[in-house]
């Protein structure tokens, strides 16, 4: 059997921003240690700041830890029809106005892009532009999710 | 800059993947069950996807000498990183071209990663600022 279409009324759907989410300099410092980034800049404020930046900067994939749970506004809504279980991650990227920082406290206005069905499969790219609470654009990041077709 | 930037090598371990897990908020039991994986067609446990974008990631900001030089960072995820459950773990080898110079004085890097040979990502590349 293969999975129901996704609701293409999706498409081009905006949502409320979500809470602020405060980035913290431990959390900084665990997503660092957990990749194995070493540089002084997501460790140390001293460093950071030597760079220009109030405290301990975030390695560029960090967002994810951020947009990936706000996502959920989006893609666990039961009416878009995702079955989370045969998802798996096909493109993601990420356009920096500058790097999250410590002491950020970031909100997620998260939209849906497109929505493809190819070959049994179902594709959604969800667009997050994340901000501060004043509206200063962070990074923007797109995730495309696939939905695979039953084996066959 | 050179055309062809050295490679780096990665070593990655499932006590990685549970480090990274906890790290992220991703917790997919695919990531740290090999019941879970093996039942939904995987090989045994597979790496994040964004842990493998992560040390991609790592080799831009350490071949661009600065934390906070990537501007743009965009992958496809094309095969799964298995991981096994050893010490050795398994290893993903990152490498990179420079395809150009913008007019801003940006450099855009084509980006491989492969882990036993195969490609892991497609479309792969990262655009660095100059400081």
């Amino acid at each position: 059997m293969w999975g129901m279409p996704l609701d293409q009324s999706f498409v081009g759907r905006s949502w409320p921003p979500t809470e602020p989410y405060l980035v913290g300099r431990e959390k900084i410092r665990e997503f660092a240690r957990a990749i194995g980034a070493t540089d002084a800049a997501y460790h140390d404020p001293a460093a950071a700041r030597a760079l220009g930046y109030p405290d301990v900067v975030a390695p560029p994939t960090f967002p994810v830890a951020i947009t990936m749970a706000a996502s959920r506004q989006v893609i666990a809504d039961p009416a878009l029809g995702l079955d989370y279980t045969r998802v798996v991650h096909g493109d993601q990227r990420f356009a920096y106005t500058r790097p999250v920082v410590a002491g950020d406290a970031l909100v997620c206005v998260n939209s849906v892009d497109e929505i493809i069905s190819r070959g049994g499969h179902e594709f959604i790219t969800t667009r997050t532009e994340v901000t501060t609470e004043a509206g200063e654009p962070v990074v923007t990041v797109w995730s495309k999710l696939v939905q695979r077709g039953e084996e066959h | 800059m050179t055309d062809a930037l050295e490679p780096k090598t990665f070593r990655v371990t499932r006590a990685d993947l549970v480090r990274y897990a906890g790290a992220s908020g991703d917790f997919n039991p695919i990531h740290w069950s090999e019941r879970v994986a093996t039942g939904v067609g995987l090989p045994g446990v597979i790496a994040h996807g964004m842990f493998t974008m992560a040390l991609v990631g790592r080799a831009v900001t350490e071949w661009a000498g600065a934390p906070d030089a990537v501007v743009e960072f965009s992958v496809r995820f094309s095969r799964p990183v298995p991981v096994p459950d050893t010490d050795e773990g398994t290893e993903v080898v990152v490498s990179a071209t420079v395809k150009e110079v913008t007019d801003e004085g940006h450099t855009r890097l084509s980006l491989t990663a492969t882990c036993n040979g195969d490609k892991v990502l497609s479309l792969a590349q990262a655009l660095i600022s100059k400081r």
